[in-house]
C-alpha cells in the first residue's frame, strides 16, 4: 500500500521523505552514542560505586519506596484542594484589576496590591508566616492546623501568578470583541461571561498548565510546617539510612506524574500555534 | 597528633605516679598544688549550679565537681572555683583552671584543642509540652494521645514512632526553632528535645510550657554527652576519669543525677 502511495509521490515528495529518513537515522546515531557513553563513561569514573551505593541503592530504594508513595499521597490531597480554590481565586483578581468602573477604583487598587505582594515574596516566606503566624493568634483545633494555613499560603501565592496569567488572556482578547458585544446589547457583565472570558481563558490554558506543574512541586513546602509529605518523609529516610537514595525515590514519583503534565502543556501549546496559524 | 600527645602524657603520668604518695594520683599535677579548681560558667544555670552558687555543692555539676574532688583525694576546701566564659574554654591554649564544667558536648572537633573527661553525663530523651497538655501524665498511655512533633533530621523521629507509637502521624520539622512555632500556635502538643534542650525551651522560649518526662539514655538516640573540659594533654585527665568510672561503678553518679536532674527539675523517668 505504500508501495501505491510513493509511486503517487511527486519528486519533491520523494526527497522530502528521503531528507526525513536520513535525519532520523542521523538523530537515532547520536542519541545511541550518547547513551552510550553515559552508560559505559560514567561508572568508569573512580567515585562511581560511592556515588552509586549513596544515591542509586536498590535495596534502600525497595525499602522506602512504598512508604514514600504513601507520602505523596499528602502532596495530591493538598495539590487536589488548593489547584480549584487557585483558579477562582486567580480569576477573581483578574477581573477585580480589569474592574473599568470608576466606582470599584479600590478593587483594582485591591487587586494590584495583592499581586504585587503575593508574586513578589518567596512561597517558603509566605508559608511560614501564614502557617505558623495565624495559627498563633489561638485558634483552636482543628482550625490552626497546618494543612490549612499551609494550603492557604500556597493559595494566595499561587493565585497571584494565575491571576497575572488571566489578566494578560483577558488582555488578548481584541477590543473590538468587547465593542461588538456592547453594541449587541449586553451588559458588562454579559460581555465579559460570554465573550470575552471564554476566549481568554482558552487562549492561556497551555500557561496554566505550567503554573500546575510548578504548584504540583511547591506543595513540598508545606513539609516546612509540619506536613510530612514526601520531601520531608524522604528526609527523614536520609538520617535514618545516611543515604540519598530516598531523594531520588522522591523525584522520580515526582517525575512519574510532572512528565505527562509537561508533555500535555506542551502538546496544548503547539495545537493553539497551529490554530492561531 | 593530639592523641599522641595525650597517650604519651597518659603514660607518662602512669609511671610518675607511682613515685607519689599512694591514693593521691592527683599529687603535682594541678594548677596549685593540694588545690582543685574547677571552672563554671558566669552566671552558672540551674540545675546545673544553684543560685550561681558552686561552692554550696547545690546542683548537678557542682556536686559532682566536689564528688570527683573527694574521689581523687582533696579534701572539701581544697575545691576552688573561677568563672569561665563558654567560648575561652574551648579555645586552644593555657587555662586558669584544671577542669571546666557547664555541659560541654564531647565532640571530635573540641577534642583537637581541648581534651575532655570521660561523660558524666549522658542527655536523655525528654518530652516537652505546650501549655495545654501540661497536666498529661508521664505514662506511655498517656502520651500515645498527644498530638506529636520534633525535627525531621533527629534520631527523635525513630524514638517517637517506635517507642511512644503516638495515635495521630507526628508533624516533622526542619530545626528547633519551627518546631518551637508549632507548639507554641498549638498545633502540636508535645516534642521530643534532648532534656538540657527541653528545659531551656520550657523555661526561656515557650511561655506555658513544661517538661513532663525523661525516657531512659540510651545508647541507639547517639545522645549528647557532657564531659569535664581540660587544657589539651592535662596529666590530670586520667585521675579524673578514674575518679568518674569508680563513681559510676558505685553508683554515686546515678544517684546525683536523680537528685538534680529528676527529682529537682521534676522531670520524671516516663513508664
Amino acid at each position: 500500500m505504500t508501495q501505491d502511495k510513493a509511486a503517487g509521490m511527486t519528486r519533491r515528495e520523494r526527497f522530502e521523505a528521503q531528507q526525513r529518513r536520513r535525519s532520523l537515522v542521523i538523530a537515532a546515531t547520536s542519541t545511541t552514542l550518547v547513551v552510550a557513553a553515559l552508560v559505559i563513561f560514567v561508572p568508569m569514573s573512580p567515585g562511581w560505586e560511592k556515588v552509586q551505593k549513596s544515591f542509586f541503592n536498590g535495596a534502600v530504594l525497595a525499602q522506602t519506596f512504598p512508604k514514600l508513595l504513601d507520602a505523596f499521597l499528602i502532596n495530591v490531597m493538598i495539590f487536589a484542594w488548593s489547584a480549584p480554590a487557585i483558579a477562582v481565586l486567580g480569576l477573581l483578581i483578574a477581573l477585580a484589576r480589569d474592574a473599568k468602573s470608576p466606582a470599584l477604583f479600590p478593587l483594582r487598587i485591591f487587586g494590584a496590591a495583592f499581586t504585587d505582594v503575593f508574586r513578589g515574596v518567596p512561597v517558603i516566606l509566605t508559608v511560614y508566616l501564614i502557617g505558623f503566624g495565624i495559627p498563633g493568634l489561638g485558634l483552636p483545633r482543628p482550625w490552626n492546623s497546618p494543612y490549612i494555613w499551609g494550603s492557604l499560603a500556597l493559595i494566595l501565592t499561587y493565585s497571584a501568578y494565575v491571576a497575572e496569567i488571566f489578566r494578560a488572556g483577558i488582555d488578548s482578547v481584541h477590543h473590538s470583541q468587547r465593542s461588538a458585544a456592547l453594541s449587541l446589547g449586553l451588559s458588562e457583565r454579559q460581555m465579559m461571561r460570554d465573550v470575552v472570558l471564554p476566549q481568554a481563558v482558552r487562549n492561556v490554558v497551555p500557561s496554566q498548565m505550567n503554573m500546575l506543574i510548578a504548584l504540583q512541586k511547591d506543595v513540598s513546602l508545606l513539609s516546612f510546617i509540619g506536613p510530612v509529605e514526601i520531601f520531608r518523609q524522604a528526609g527523614v529516610f536520609k538520617s535514618l539510612l545516611a543515604n540519598f537514595t530516598p531523594y531520588v525515590g522522591a523525584a522520580i514519583i515526582f517525575l512519574f506524574v510532572t512528565i505527562p503534565a509537561t508533555r500535555y502543556a506542551d502538546y496544548l501549546m503547539s495545537r493553539q500555534m497551529r490554530e492561531r496559524r | 597528633m593530639a592523641k599522641t600527645i595525650s597517650i604519651a602524657a597518659a603514660s607518662l603520668v602512669l609511671m610518675t605516679s607511682a613515685a607519689f604518695a599512694e591514693g593521691h594520683c592527683a599529687a603535682g599535677k594541678t594548677l596549685t598544688e593540694g588545690k582543685l579548681t574547677v571552672a563554671t560558667g558566669n552566671p552558672a544555670y540551674y540545675p546545673w549550679v544553684l543560685n550561681d552558687d558552686p561552692e554550696s555543692g547545690d546542683g548537678f555539676e557542682a556536686e559532682v565537681a566536689y564528688a570527683v574532688a573527694a574521689e581523687m583525694g582533696f579534701a572539701e576546701e581544697d575545691v576552688v572555683w573561677v568563672r569561665s566564659s563558654f567560648d575561652e574554654a574551648i579555645q586552644p591554649g593555657a587555662k586558669n583552671f584544671d577542669l571546666n564544667m557547664q555541659q560541654y558536648s564531647i565532640t571530635p572537633e573540641r577534642e583537637q584543642v581541648v581534651d575532655f573527661s570521660a561523660p558524666y553525663y549522658t542527655a536523655p530523651m525528654a518530652v516537652l509540652v505546650g501549655s495545654g497538655a501540661v497536666d498529661t501524665p508521664p505514662t506511655f498511655e498517656a502520651l500515645k494521645s498527644l498530638k506529636w512533633g520534633a525535627v525531621g533530621t533527629t534520631t527523635a523521629v525513630p524514638k517517637l514512632t517506635e517507642v511512644v507509637q503516638p495515635d495521630s502521624d507526628p508533624l516533622l520539622y526542619g530545626d528547633n526553632a519551627d518546631v518551637n512555632a508549632a507548639i507554641i500556635a498549638n498545633q502540636i502538643d508535645a516534642a521530643l528535645f534532648d532534656l538540657p534542650t527541653a528545659l531551656f525551651l520550657s523555661a526561656v522560649m515557650i511561655e506555658g510550657s513544661k517538661v513532663i518526662g525523661q525516657f531512659v539514655p540510651d545508647a541507639s538516640d547517639n545522645p549528647d554527652q557532657f564531659g569535664m573540659l581540660m587544657e589539651e594533654g592535662n596529666p590530670l585527665k586520667t585521675c579524673v576519669d578514674d575518679a568518674l568510672a569508680a563513681m559510676t561503678e558505685s553508683g554515686a553518679l546515678a544517684e546525683i543525677e536523680a537528685r538534680w536532674l529528676q527529682d529537682t527539675t521534676g522531670v520524671p523517668l516516663i513508664d
